[in-house]
């Protein structure tokens, strides 16, 4: 295929005054990456990001576990959406790709049927007494960054260069699900070739790897991971992705969804853990980033400031290719440098065996 | 002939979802479910197209209706322009308010998403909250999670300025005023009845079960309990 061929899925992002709403998952996992973003984009871009403490979970997880009917959650996003009429803000942007599917899928949803919008209005006002306009611009953060990838790079401090090598670092890019299969012409590159993180790996010196299983699910598969009958699912499908580009040696994979970013750090743990199979190339995991943290790292933030200190899989092999300094005995200090213990050791780190106990997860 | 397909087609998502199915297998071949499970999407669609209403009750009786993960891969790749995602989720929707989904093993684990997911959205005003991810539940969250579980406020205040308490920020406590308009809304858009429709279709099975009701103990079986056969492997 051609390497242009994202170039027929644009999309429009905004350029600046943003209404910004959080995730349940990234606020739990990636606390760090959710303030990065918002201090990148009001410190070292210069943009109006605003939040709000009124604003809720979309209730997306619930609608994809078929516990929350459609009406509710569409009543839920319209209520986001008043909060944003009422701040007088007009472009809309989601900390989730779970989210950023729901309010797309809502909007297309009242665009092709009107009658769910009107009763959507209602039960609104009838709850709330809010209304709402719809936003004129609705983007993931992720595509806010890549609109200002050019503008990060002009600060860049540590480019995606291996520094002993002197060559670019390997990235796998992963794209969540919901970004742009539901509806690819809203995603930069669309669901086959979706761009928006690979235009950043490529703007701040990194190379984006190909491998066969690329656009394959991480495996959250919401039911399939939330309910501890069904985790096995969830597992295999990182297992299959780890797998496929464990060949093309990849320094670090970068993901744009809450709940991939998470799948493929803690599923490399239980996969070291149980098989004693690891998938980076110092016989350790691979490191998993969110795109706030390569940022992050790029602009010369301190890691454990990033929150990097959360990942199971260690990502110091990483800061040491891309020269970052940084302090070891500071990682899992608590605040003003109280010591509040270190976690356990695990394999996935180590390039040891695994535990006879943990072989029985 | 009929009646559960014409019901089926009050769901919008089954009139986007599905226009003329042709069975070329497309969804199959790119579905993380369908090589995990013994699952064939395109099954389910057939299935559907033919408005057989005794071949469509037993779908929605049985555990192939749950091992979907909705992450939505066939939709982009069906040439007609299906969503057979959707044509679940409308089939999900109708199993449980008939009551069938409590007939699966599967689909009886609905109340434990009801009782995690839907119960934290209606107490925290998110899906989910550090306290649910308990180290015991989700030993393959692995150390660096229990240390953070178990050293919350000392880890996510660095991040946050409002953990747990009012303001902006991550992981706040969201305001009573907030609260009282997210619970409104599930009353009146139905999200509070079906959680209802959950609760009461779980009671009644787990009686029938032998369980003395869908207490915690239903609830930890249903959570866990695999009884195998479900994969390929």
């Amino acid at each position: 295929m051609k390497r242009n061929s994202w170039q027929e899925y644009q999309k429009e992002i905004a350029d600046d005054n943003y209404y910004y709403v959080r995730s349940c998952i990234r606020q739990n996992f990636f606390p760090g990456s959710e303030k990065a973003f918002l201090d990148i984009m009001r410190n070292d871009v210069g943009k109006n990001v605003i939040e709000e403490a009124t604003h809720t979970s979309c209730t997306g997880i619930g609608y994809h576990s078929d516990i929350v009917p459609m009406e509710t959650i569409m009543t839920v996003v319209a209520r986001q959406f008043a909060l944003m009429t009422e701040a007088g803000f007009e472009n809309f942007t989601s900390s989730c790709i779970t989210s950023f599917g729901i309010y797309t899928e809502m909007l297309e949803t009242w665009n092709e049927f009107p009658e769910t919008e009107e009763r959507t209005r209602e039960y609104l006002y009838k709850a709330t007494g809010r209304e709402f306009k719809k936003p004129k611009n609705l983007a993931h953060t992720s595509d806010v960054m890549f609109k200002h990838r050019e503008a990060i790079a002009a600060k860049m401090k540590k480019p995606l260069i291996n520094v002993f090598t002197g060559k670019p670092l390997r990235v796998v890019e992963h794209i969540g699900c919901h970004y742009a299969k539901l509806f690819p012409k809203k995603g930069v590159g669309g669901s086959e070739f979706p761009y928006v993180l690979a235009g950043m790996i490529e703007s701040w010196g990194g190379e984006v790897v190909d491998y066969p299983e690329r656009r394959h699910c991480c495996g959250f598969g919401f039911r399939n991971y939330i309910v501890q009958a069904n985790r096995g699912f969830s597992v295999a499908n990182s297992h299959k992705k780890l797998e496929s580009m464990k060949p093309y040696k990849p320094d670090f994979i970068v993901t744009n969804c809450p709940g991939c970013s998470m799948f493929l750090d803690k599923w490399q743990y239980t996969i070291a853990e149980m098989e004693g199979n690891t998938y980076g190339q110092d016989g350790r995991g691979i490191p998993v980033l969110t795109y706030e943290e390569m940022a992050g790292l790029v602009l010369g933030y301190d890691p454990w400031q990033l929150g990097m200190q959360m990942h199971q899989v260690d990502v110091e092999p990483l800061l040491d290719k891309m020269g970052v300094v940084y302090d070891p005995a500071a990682k899992y200090l608590g605040p003003n440098g109280k010591f509040i213990g270190n976690p356990e050791l695990a394999s996935v780190n180590l390039n040891c065996t695994p535990t006879p106990t943990m072989r029985t997860l | 002939m009929g009646k559960y397909f014409d019901k089926l087609m009050e769901d919008v998502r089954m009139r986007e979802g599905l226009t003329s199915c042709m069975n070329c297998g497309v969804c199959t071949g790119v579905c993380p479910s369908a090589e995990f499970y013994h699952y064939d999407p395109r099954q389910i669609v057939s299935i559907v197209q033919t408005k057989d209403d005794d071949a469509i009750e037993e779908l929605l009786r049985s555990d192939t209706l749950w091992y979907c993960g909705e992450c939505m891969s066939c939709r982009p790749r069906c040439p007609r322009g299906n969503t057979p995602g959707y044509v679940i989720q409308a089939l999900r929707r109708l199993s449980q308010e008939l009551g069938f989904f409590v007939e699966s093993e599967k689909g009886r684990q609905q109340l434990a998403l009801k009782r995690t997911i839907g119960e934290s959205i209606l107490e925290t005003g998110f899906c989910i909250y550090p306290k649910l991810i308990s180290p015991q539940m989700h030993p393959e969250q692995g150390p660096v999670w229990e240390w953070i579980y178990e050293n919350d406020t000392n880890v996510y205040p660095q991040f946050t300025p409002s953990y747990r308490t009012l303001g902006t920020g991550a992981l706040r406590k969201i305001d009573d005023d907030t609260m009282g308009e997210l619970h409104r809304i599930f009353e009146v858009s139905g999200g509070k009845r079906f959680f209802d429709l959950i609760e009461e279709h779980s009671e009644r099975k787990a009686k029938e079960m032998g369980y003395e009701s869908a207490d915690h103990e239903y609830f930890i079986d249903i959570y866990t309990s695999n009884s195998g056969g479900h994969t390929l492997q």
